[in-house]
């Protein structure tokens, strides 16, 4: 089972209490008793790990934190020499980028996978399903040679001078000379990253809606993208909105993809045809190399601004796909 | 057989008169039909054959459905009853193998044909299901699923209708108040009763129901049944039930299916009473099935 | 109709009907066709440098033409190894604990929920863990650190999938083994994971896939390495650092060689990945 899958969502259902675990042998409650601490042992490595995740980042992020306190989040200052650091650039960046994945990924997404659920012979579904999740595995670094080399070139021979000569290039966000790089193309490899694990949630959610509930919407006489908005997006949308935030999760941390095609600079620019910095790009460009311990923990305060924003939306993503499972009601 | 072909190849042909255990069918037709004055016909079946894939599971069904009348559609499991009235709204062709042969004429038009919108046959041909199926919403937007799909409708008159559909499917005192709760939260006969209102919101003439009240519980079934009897004054139902008891009660003709085939259609307290097939009066009483 | 009520247009709604059908068309058909695009790049550009001295010799001196990656492929492989010695099991186990002991209880439910947000954590972030507690303290980078980096992402990823598998075992296979006397250790280990043996295999085959083809935690932790080095206490060669470095390099040589290290690891995680879900299938037939 693709441990995306089963991130998403859980097809087993949930064993009622089993086979007590009383032994047959005294020798072999010791045994039992004994392997039951190990596994608790290895369980508990999990949560010890995010606790000491949680500890390391907010202990290396701390003198940068007593530096600069909330200042850090709007100033846009990053000066290796003076030692005077801000997130404002890399915040807008992750978050420009982001946004372009999303709107991009998420409706087609939805849309291809209403194709494999009801537009397509059932052969072809499992085949393309099958393709989506192998291209799933595809590494971010691929992604970024492919978008360093072939995307920015179109980018910036076809792309951008088009943009420019609509009246978009007038707009804040799009004025600047045609770069290629920057956070625009950032954000359009993010929602081919994030395209295929969006979809293969949203099928399966899909998937989920009852034949009979399906057959009734048809049954009086509704067409069939009527039956998917009124009755089965309404069914799963729990399902639909767990894998909005599961993308936006892996949008936001995605790091080398985004290292490639992002042009690290330390600017502001509202422009996204501007080059700028995610915070993951921006970590691993710089942070094996830091200038000094304040740089480090700048580097790492970021860090944990990401980590938090990871675990919100997991959680969130967490707690919508429960719904899933459970019956779908007018409150949905 | 070259009839038979004719009726397929969609050539108005009279019925051929097929041989029944030695008295043909159309004999037997005008025989029940003097018992009683003369009811339209609202679904007129020719030479009806299915399949699943390379399976053929319905063989050259011939039947009339008269209007304004619940005609019962009995017979052991698998015999064919639900997918025969399956076509009636052309649900089967929701999956790819499944196919159909033959004319159904709904006041005297082919659905099957391509002349008739199967949007417009749904809209006309409602269809209960066996497990009650609300929608993922509100009681009220239930209800109003149908109406707002085919109609362009003022508010007003919206929630007129829906209260007309509740009304008459004996549910409006029930869920009054329960309007905007959603539709999973009635208890199953309610629902079923809800699938009932929703399905004659929007003015069906026929109303398909494939073993409405074998989810339920009796006395829920014993409303369902009480709401047949009212609905037929308005709509032609036809009703798909393993319960005999249930057919005797509730219908004014019944068909025998087995294995595909008719065996015998007639009114239903002859049916029941005096069968005059060998193989109905055995699953009657009992003997199979 | 009288005036309150007029009928939609049935001719509208299949037009929009069909323009929804449309583009969900056109977006398969984009994403599809983006996503063959990328495979068609990597292999024509791969292609062309794949030979012989590429996956057998080490990388020629700066600015030099030939050499290949020889070492960042023993140095992929060797990491993954250790990384796979040590995150599969502990990862299994806790699934153990999760599928079989734990279960609905509450430290389980806790479990659970952290696993499954530690899937979801930005690898870069384990790179700046491991930094912090190993690399720093060390004085340099290494081998290690970066096996240690690449577990940590495994350890989440092998919990849950092993829980998922072995929830799938039904209940009457467990009652009939403990019905015999079995004790419970034994009966986990023997029979149990006996009967989830193919979909165990195919979710450590996957979670050792995904994490061959990670660039971040490496950089941070195990950097790189020009040269052959048995020692993994040191910064060691590997694919994914290579090739962002060789990347971005200015030479044309280190460019194409990038490239076939792109394919190489394309073929790695593509035919891993068909091979675990063989595995799978076959496994279901038995």
């Amino acid at each position: 089972m693709n441990p995306l899958q089963a991130v998403a969502h859980r097809r087993v259902r949930r064993r009622d209490a089993g086979p007590a675990s009383r032994p047959a042998r005294p020798l072999a409650a010791g045994q039992d008793a004994a392997f039951r601490w190990f596994t608790v042992a290895c369980a508990a490595t999990v949560v010890a790990l995010m606790g000491a995740l949680a500890s390391v980042f907010a202990l290396e992020a701390w003198p940068s934190i007593k530096e600069f306190g909330l200042s850090f989040l709007w100033s846009t200052e990053w000066d290796t020499q003076n030692d005077r650091y801000g997130g404002a650039v890399q915040l807008w960046g992750t978050a420009a980028s982001t946004v372009i994945a999303i709107v991009i990924a998420v409706p087609i997404a939805l849309l291809v996978a209403l194709l494999l659920v009801e537009l397509v012979r059932p052969a072809v579904g499992k085949v393309v399903g099958m393709a989506i999740e192998m291209l799933a595995a595809i590494p971010s670094i691929i992604y970024g040679m492919w978008g360093l080399f072939v995307l920015v070139p179109l980018m910036q021979r076809y792309v951008q001078p088009a943009i420019q000569a609509t009246p978009l290039g007038k707009l804040p966000l799009f004025v600047g000379p045609p770069y290629g790089i920057g956070v625009l193309t950032a954000g359009l490899i993010l929602s081919l990253m994030i395209l295929p694990f969006v979809t293969a949630v949203s099928r399966d959610v899909l998937r989920m809606v009852p034949q009979v509930v399906k057959e009734a919407g048809f049954g009086m006489g509704a067409t069939t993208w009527e039956v998917t908005r009124k009755v089965s997006l309404r069914y799963g949308l729990g399902g639909i909105v767990g894998a909005f935030f599961l993308g936006l999760g892996r949008a936001v941390g995605e790091t080398m993809a985004v290292a490639y095609v992002i042009g690290g600079s330390h600017l502001f620019s509202w422009s996204i045809t501007d080059p700028g910095y995610t915070i993951a790009s921006n970590i691993a460009n710089e942070f094996p190399e830091a200038a000094g311990d304040l740089h480090r923990a700048s580097l790492v305060e970021l860090g944990l601004i990401l980590f938090a924003a990871t675990i919100l939306f997991q959680l969130i993503a967490q707690l919508w796909l429960r719904r899933v499972r459970k019956r779908v009601g007018g409150r949905a | 057989m070259t009839a038979y072909k004719a009726a397929v190849e969609h050539e108005p042909v009279m019925p051929p008169r097929i041989e029944v255990g030695g008295v043909s069918r159309s004999d037997r037709y005008t025989a029940d039909q003097r018992t009683e004055s003369m009811s339209a016909t609202k679904i007129s079946v020719e030479h009806l054959d299915f399949f699943y894939g390379k399976q053929q599971a319905l063989f050259d069904n011939t039947i009339d459905y008269y209007k304004n009348r619940v005609t019962a559609i009995i017979g052991p499991s698998g015999c064919g009853k639900s997918t025969h009235i399956r076509i009636f709204n052309r649900i089967f062709e929701l999956y790819r193998d499944q196919k159909a042969r033959g004319r159904v004429l709904l006041d005297g038009k082919d659905l099957l044909s391509t002349e008739m919108d199967v949007l417009e046959v749904r809209r006309r041909v409602g269809m209960i299901f066996q497990k009650p199926s609300p929608f993922p919403m509100s009681v009220f937007d239930n209800i109003a699923y149908g109406l707002r799909l085919h109609y362009r409708i003022d508010r007003a008159e919206l929630r007129n209708r829906v209260e007309q559909a509740l009304r008459r499917a004996a549910l409006w005192d029930e869920v009054k108040d329960k309007l905007n709760e959603p539709g999973n939260a009635l208890s199953g006969g309610q629902q079923q009763r809800l699938c009932i209102a929703r399905a004659i919101a929007s003015e069906p003439e026929v109303v398909l129901m494939d073993e409405p009240c074998s989810a339920i519980d009796p006395i829920a079934t014993g409303k369902i049944e009480d709401l047949i009897e009212q609905l037929k004054r308005e709509y032609t139902i036809v009703l798909v039930t393993h319960n005999m008891q249930q057919a005797a009660r509730v219908s004014d003709y019944t068909a025998f299916f087995h294995l595909g085939r008719i065996v015998e259609y007639g009114e239903t307290a002859r049916i029941f009473s005096n069968p005059r097939e060998k193989q109905t009066e055995d699953y009657i009483t009992g003997r199979f099935g | 109709m009288n005036a309150t009520i007029g009928q939609r247009s049935v001719r509208r709604r299949r037009a929009a009907d069909l323009a929804v059908r449309a583009t969900a068309w056109i977006g398969a058909s984009i994403g599809i066709g983006a996503m063959l695009w990328i495979l068609a790049e990597v292999a024509r550009r791969g292609a062309k440098v794949w030979s012989w001295s590429f996956f057998t010799q080490m990388p020629a001196p700066v600015g030099e033409p030939g050499g290949g990656v020889l070492n960042a492929i023993y140095g992929t492989i060797v990491m993954t190894l250790i990384a796979a010695a040590a995150g599969i099991p502990l990862g299994f186990f806790a699934g153990i604990y999760l599928a079989e002991f734990g279960r609905n209880g509450r430290l389980a439910g806790v479990v659970r929920i952290i696993g499954n947000v530690m899937v979801g954590i930005p690898s870069i972030l384990v790179g700046v863990f491991v930094f912090s507690v190993f690399v720093r303290p060390m004085g340099h980078f290494s081998g290690l650190a970066g096996a240690l980096a690449l577990a940590i992402i495994m350890l989440p990823v092998m919990a849950r999938t092993s829980e998922d598998i072995l929830n799938l075992v039904p209940n009457e296979l467990r009652e009939s083994a403990l019905a015999m006397g079995a004790p419970r250790w034994r009966v986990i280990l023997g029979v149990v994971v006996r009967a989830a043996r193919s979909g165990l295999i195919t979710g450590a085959l996957l979670a050792v896939v995904r994490v061959s083809g990670e660039t971040a935690p490496l950089l941070l932790t195990a950097l790189n390495n020009q040269f052959w080095s048995w020692d993994v206490t040191q910064p060691t060669a590997n694919l994914t650092v290579g090739i962002y470095s060789y990347a971005m390099s200015p030479y044309p040589d280190w460019v194409d060689k990038a490239w076939g290290a792109s394919l190489l690891i394309i073929v790695g995680v593509l035919g891993a990945t068909l091979l675990a879900r063989l595995i799978l299938q076959r496994g279901k037939e038995w």
